[in-house]
């Protein structure tokens, strides 16, 4: 695999979680493509295969604009492909010539041979796993959320062939059912779910019987309440060989966001300033990072 | 796929629950190493390599196999530890390893080719592209499906593959796609992917306020039950909470799986094998889990009305509604 010329840390902009209208990804992908300082981009529907018919017709004017900006395009796929029209979709998607993102092992047969990246859906949990889909044409891993910065980094450190990626930004993405909560809540079955889920385009808060902020619903998808808010210090990066940060959206000013982690990256910012920039943007929840360091994903640890 | 007998694969945590399933009639039983490496790493639970050794000696006396889980994920400069459970699994003389972790499936599929393997639950292989790539990669024999699929979904994609399927039919009932869920690492630290274990009995307390009993996990409520209630354990996706203005049982009410009367269904589905939950119960429990199913797979086999499996199981309820799960389609 030829060396990537830049040292930096790389910013990617992971694919957005919720259904959103199609006219609100335009204009959320033509504001990234003018102005977000990120080098990557994901699209696609990553949760919902029902929500596809809605969010296709937006993708391909969204790639368009987002490659004359200069971002290099990832096509992300379902976590949870089942029926026939999914994995049609899949498999068509894995043919693309652009980089794709396998978020289920039901994409691999199609994709290996051919670079991919592996989204935190997939469990890399260790080098040995990390180098099998290498073999296969894994170039980039971002491995689920639940493992530590020092796990990733010791695999990062064992695998230089590949990009290791951290998921430093964004409602954490938790789970994932048969069941649709979003249909469930509201007397509903998934299979005639009427798509609640658009009126929560940030997943609907899920709070405890004592009112704690815990978790948030988008669909058949769990996420955290709390809102990751991994902000490492460039060099604790570059001494494990990570190269990416993923920063996943939400509907708060996301080009803010990627501007924050620039500098903190480029070491223009430190990390508690720039926590305290995340912290006074419009987020759905309060800002935590345990999950980076091997403790409680909801408690907030800060640095390295 | 040929209609053979339904194998009926039980659950053993101990050297003593091992030789109860099979003498209750388990035709499979399935345990794991008392250490990270399975995904019910309990106090208390599990086997030695020696006690290993001596169960699949019980068991193949007795003309039942054994299925030995190394399901969890092995963790970064440490993979070592499952490649040597997988060996010692093997060197066991047990008839299968079930495994979810790239590493693991890839360790025993190069070096232990006469073992069979198995695909983990915890792999969530739910389609024929998923459970095709595993099958081509490391040669398995059998998928252990994910709990999400329809009893039409399982007959489909039976037709579409051509390795094993073992099905779920008892015990708990895991709401997310299992493999796929960090919400106890969210709340706790521990996961069943890295940990073995979810919703950590460590991590819980049981406080008396006066509204009742409140369940807490890591210090988040998770239920609480008034005076005279009986008192659940404080499992994650099992909890009652706030959302849109309602307090409910959001993810899944405090139910188990009972696909008893399914089980002839599961036959005609294609399924080789029904899978009973349970490795962390006692020996008394299952005991009467395995000999309720042994009777009602006995008499589908035989073609016979399907028996009550409730009506059998009368005494292992503990007042826990049951449920088929996403055996029915209504249940998503």
């Amino acid at each position: 695999m030829p060396e990537i010329a830049r040292t930096e840390t790389m910013l990617t902009l992971g694919p957005v979680f919720f259904h959103w209208s199609p006219d609100r990804l335009l204009d959320f992908y033509r504001r990234i493509a003018d102005e977000a300082p990120v080098e990557r981009v994901h699209v696609g529907e990553v949760v919902c295969g029902k929500r596809m018919p809605f969010s296709d017709p937006a993708w391909p004017a969204a790639i368009e604009r987002l490659e004359r900006g200069g971002k290099q395009v990832v096509l992300s796929t379902l976590a949870a492909p089942a029926t026939v029209r999914e994995r049609k979709s899949l498999e068509d998607i894995c043919g693309d010539e652009r980089l794709v993102e396998i978020n289920d092992v039901s994409g691999l047969p199609s994709r290996s041979g051919k670079a991919f990246v592996t989204g935190p859906f997939i469990n890399v949990y260790n080098e040995a796993s990390a180098k099998f889909l290498i073999k296969l044409g894994a170039q980039t891993i971002c491995p689920p959320v639940e493992l530590s910065f020092a796990a990733a980094g010791a695999m990062s450190v064992k695998c230089p062939e590949a990009e290791f990626e951290i998921f430093a930004f964004g409602r954490l993405p938790l789970a994932l059912s048969g069941r649709c909560y979003h249909a469930r809540i509201h007397g509903l079955h998934k299979d005639s779910c009427q798509f609640t889920c658009e009126r929560d385009p940030d997943g609907l808060a899920v709070d405890t019987l004592d009112d704690q902020q815990f978790l948030a619903i988008n669909g058949v998808q769990t996420l955290s309440n709390q809102v990751q808010a991994f902000c490492p210090a460039p060099d604790a990066l570059a001494s494990k060989g990570i190269r990416r940060l993923r920063l996943s959206p939400q509907t708060c000013d996301m080009v803010e966001v990627a501007r924050i982690y620039r500098r903190l990256a480029d070491g223009r910012e430190e990390p508690e300033d720039a926590r305290f920039a995340l912290s006074c943007l419009d987020l759905p929840g309060t800002l935590v990072d345990g999950c980076a360091h091997a403790r409680p994903g909801w408690q907030v640890i800060a640095s390295p | 796929m040929t209609m053979t007998r339904l194998e009926l694969v039980c659950p053993a945590g101990t050297p003593a629950t091992l030789r109860a399933a099979v003498q209750a009639g388990a035709d499979a039983v399935y345990c794991g190493f008392r250490d990270e490496t399975n995904a019910r790493n309990f106090p208390g639970l599990n086997f030695s390599r020696d006690e290993l050794a001596e169960g699949v000696r019980f068991a193949h006396d007795h003309g039942s196999k054994v299925l030995v889980a190394i399901n969890t994920f092995a963790r970064v400069d440490d993979v070592d530890i499952w490649k040597k459970a997988a060996d010692a699994a093997a060197e066991s003389g047990a008839d299968a390893i079930i495994a979810a972790d790239f590493a693991v499936l890839d360790h025993v599929a190069k070096n232990h080719s006469q073992i069979r393997l198995h695909l983990s639950v915890q792999a969530a292989a739910a389609t024929p592209e998923a459970i095709g790539f595993y099958a081509a990669q490391f040669g398995i024999r059998r998928v252990v499906l994910p709990r999400v699929l329809s009893l039409q979904e399982i007959a489909a994609l039976n037709r579409a593959i051509d390795v094993e399927t073992e099905a779920f039919v008892f015990g708990g009932l895991c709401v997310m796609i299992e493999g796929r869920c960090y919400l106890s690492s969210y709340a706790t630290g521990k996961s069943p992917n890295l940990n073995g274990v979810c919703s950590p009995p460590q991590m819980v307390s049981y406080d008396e306020e006066p509204g009742g009993t409140t369940a807490r996990l890591s210090g988040f409520t998770i239920d609480r039950y008034e005076r005279g209630q009986p008192v659940g354990y404080p499992t994650l996706c099992k909890g009652k909470f706030k959302a849109d203005g309602r307090t409910s049982h959001l993810f899944e009410d405090p139910v188990s799986l009972n696909a008893g009367g399914m089980i002839a269904g599961l036959k005609a589905a294609g399924v080789t094998a029904l899978k009973i939950e349970g490795r962390q119960r006692g020996k008394g429990y299952v005991s009467e889990v395995v000999r309720a199913f042994r009777k009602a797979v006995d008499a589908v086999e035989k073609g016979g009305e399907p028996l009550d499996i409730g009506r059998l199981l009368a005494g292992q309820s503990e007042g826990a509604r049951q449920t088929a799960g996403a055996y029915e389609k209504k249940w998503r």
